[in-house]
């Protein structure tokens, strides 16, 4: 019999990743690796040169995205993803800095940053994976896990309020806020597209499944299953109030656009107060 | 290569010691500061946030010492020379993060303006106590490098040297003074930018695709790339390989960490500056740092008046630690004596290089001022027993 002659085409994500790390790490099912995809295909259509993006990861399932993506990209430690990545952009402000981290990472251990960056509006967009807790270390209690939700610290059921993300962003100062889940790639990437297009602090929460930790502890099936629920539960309201928008445990997941707003970002306002103070005797930054 | 004259403040200035550290950055090419108010050490940050927006860079105060420190290693990689300030209890804060920069060989500087610990210890008062966690505060194992300025003017002028030790060996490097030299007006000098010497980054300049981050160059230090420049490579914290990439495994381990401390242990002849007086007579020799080090010089004045052949040796390095020097002296001296404002630090190193040969005598304060200088006398006079 004649041997099959099989043509391996280039994977359509050859460019975008470093694709000798590839496979990576995360369990069938799991969500993270839609959303880099959807990452990648913004970056795309943004068109924007890959030379100038960067990407910033703390620690965690979601912290191994700078490890895999082909870009300048940097795995700091947990939680301080956001100032890294302060410094990085500041530091060079023609890049696009992106930091793509965990819902642990960022509104657990790094909350504090989190808050400080979008105050400040620092220009930097980011894209947190929420899948309501600490998977990398076994499917511990997260800011995010929602009430009653079992966990392996919270063998009874968790009695925490969690954090709203969009809520708290808003509120801190984000000028561009979106909630998706993995299900919608489309969305997930246009949301990308448009606050990689946004100078200041955008954040893009998706929630995604968590197969292995959250999803087996809480009996809601296999990634399938999470999908139903992400389709059934689903309520796109663009623009809603980001006081709404508490998660409950299997409750209605209200997505969309909710903040897109103008602000000066961090080095804008700099450069504008020194100039109005200090006028000609102001050296900007890189002259 | 020279200064740049932008940041270079030639003169004299009457200046106190805090100042001198923010002058000696501005000097050596820091253009960008990411920092945390703390006694003693608020005049740094607060002279640089002065007078950067006439030099061109950013100073940006952070929420906490953990986002100065991360915002320093990211502002690194994006191709800046880096510095904060503070003081025990940011210091504290700051040791995650400064494993990450020696995981990462990232160059950096770090002032710490000591206060009597421990926790909150004496915020307005001076202290010597940070001394070891400067060597062993994070985690794992690796090698930093730590200063000891005595003075306004070596405030200055160590804070420049911090800066080219950082680029030659990529680790962070530490000034370790406290609050009485950083709150001490003195004279400083500052030479025009044409007498400064600086050392500039080596950058990796081969073709794009054959960069690798980790990758040793003859000296055993890798060359450096930062964001933007095409290369789009990837570091971690992690335990890596030469192209950066995690490797969880011991045979890795045993390849990468071993290189992070001996880049600094095999240098340290070119690294360790010290200042030695009347030792090759001595039978005695005052092994101090820092502000103890101008205090001690009355004590020694006094021992040499009374008749006793007492030596010096001031560390203006005190990491890597002189030890090859201390064990070759332990041989000809009867003791050495070691005061410091700790209840026993450094004294520790001298003894462990004494090793019995010659012996050990540590002269404590726990902080809040200095020795007084009976009290070294005291104890030279017991050693000389």
């Amino acid at each position: 019999m004649k041997k099959e002659v099989r043509r391996e085409t280039k994977s359509p994500m050859e460019g975008f990743l470093r694709m000798d790390r590839i496979p990576h790490i995360w369990c069938p099912g799991c969500g993270i690796g839609t959303v880099v995809t959807s990452f990648a295909d913004a970056l795309k259509k943004s068109k924007i040169d890959l030379d100038n993006v960067a990407v910033v990861s703390g620690i965690g399932c979601t912290g191994r995205v700078a490890g895999y993506v082909k870009l300048d990209s940097f795995h700091t430690t947990h939680g301080r993803a956001i100032p890294f990545a302060t410094g990085l952009k500041l530091a060079n402000p023609d890049l696009k800095v992106v930091v793509f981290s965990g819902d642990g990472d960022i509104f657990g251990i790094g909350g504090n940053h989190f808050i400080h960056a979008a105050r400040r509006n620092m220009d930097i967009t980011i894209v947190c994976v929420n899948n309501f807790n600490y998977a990398m270390t076994g499917g511990q209690v997260a800011a995010t896990t929602p009430l009653d939700a079992n966990a392996s610290t919270a063998p009874y059921g968790n009695f925490e309020f969690p954090f709203s993300l969009p809520y708290l962003a808003e509120a801190a100062g984000a000028t561009y806020v979106a909630r998706w889940t993995a299900l919608h790639l489309r969305r997930v990437t246009k949301s990308i597209q448009e606050a990689l297009a946004k100078p200041g602090f955008s954040l893009i929460e998706v929630i995604t499944p968590c197969v292995t930790l959250y999803a087996r502890r809480n009996r809601l099936g296999d990634g399938l299953n999470l999908l139903r629920y992400y389709y059934d539960k689903t309520v796109i309201e663009h623009g809603a109030d980001t006081r709404t928008l508490d998660i409950s445990y299997q409750g209605k997941l209200v997505c969309g656009k909710f903040v897109d707003k103008e602000r000066p970002t961090f080095l804008d306002a700099m450069d504008e107060h020194m100039i109005k103070i200090l006028g000609d005797k102001y050296v900007r930054y890189g002259d | 290569m020279k200064a740049d004259p932008k940041g270079v403040l030639t003169g004299s200035h009457y200046i106190d010691g805090d100042y001198a550290i923010a002058e000696g950055g501005l000097a050596a090419g820091c253009r960008f500061f990411a920092g945390y108010p703390i006694t003693p050490s608020t005049e740094t940050a607060e002279r640089f946030a002065e007078r950067i927006p006439y030099v061109g860079g950013v100073f940006i105060q952070m929420e906490d010492e953990i986002a100065s420190i991360a915002a320093l290693i990211g502002a690194v990689w994006g191709g800046k020379k880096v510095m904060t300030v503070t003081s025990g209890p940011g210091f504290s804060l700051m040791m995650e993060n400064i494993g990450l920069a020696c995981m990462m060989e990232t160059p950096l500087v770090i002032a710490n303006v000591q206060r009597g610990g421990p926790s909150t210890g004496l915020p307005t008062l001076t202290g010597q106590q940070d001394m070891m966690q400067a060597k062993w505060g994070s985690h794992g194992d690796y090698e930093i490098i730590a200063l000891s300025p005595d003075s306004p003017q070596e405030c200055f002028d160590l804070t420049i040297e911090a800066f080219n030790l950082s680029e030659i060996y990529r680790v962070p490097v530490f000034v370790m003074t406290d609050e009485c030299v950083g709150h001490m007006h003195e004279k400083v000098v500052i030479p025009p930018a044409e007498e400064i010497e600086v050392v500039e980054r080596k950058w990796y300049t081969g073709p794009k695709d054959k960069y690798l981050p980790y990758k040793l160059d003859k000296d055993g230090i890798p060359f450096m790339a930062k964001a933007g420049d095409g290369y789009r490579f990837h570091t971690t914290g992690l335990t890596h390989d030469e192209r950066g990439y995690p490797v969880i495994n011991a045979e890795c381990q045993a390849e990468t960490i071993p290189r992070l401390s001996d880049k600094i242990r095999d240098n340290a002849d070119k690294i360790i500056m010290t200042e030695e007086d009347q030792i090759d007579s001595a039978e005695i020799v005052v092994i101090s740092y820092g502000i103890t080090s101008r205090v001690a010089i009355r004590a020694v004045q006094m021992a040499r008046k009374a008749g006793m052949k007492i030596g010096t040796m001031r560390l203006k390095t005190v990491w890597p630690f002189p030890e090859k020097r201390i064990k070759q002296l332990a041989k000809k001296v009867k003791a050495f004596v070691v005061p410091e404002i700790n209840y026993g630090q450094v004294v520790l190193e001298v003894e462990r290089c004494a090793s019995g040969k010659a012996a050990t005598y540590h002269v404590p304060h726990l902080g809040g001022w200095v020795h007084d200088p009976n009290d070294i006398l005291k104890v030279i006079k017991e050693a000389a027993k």
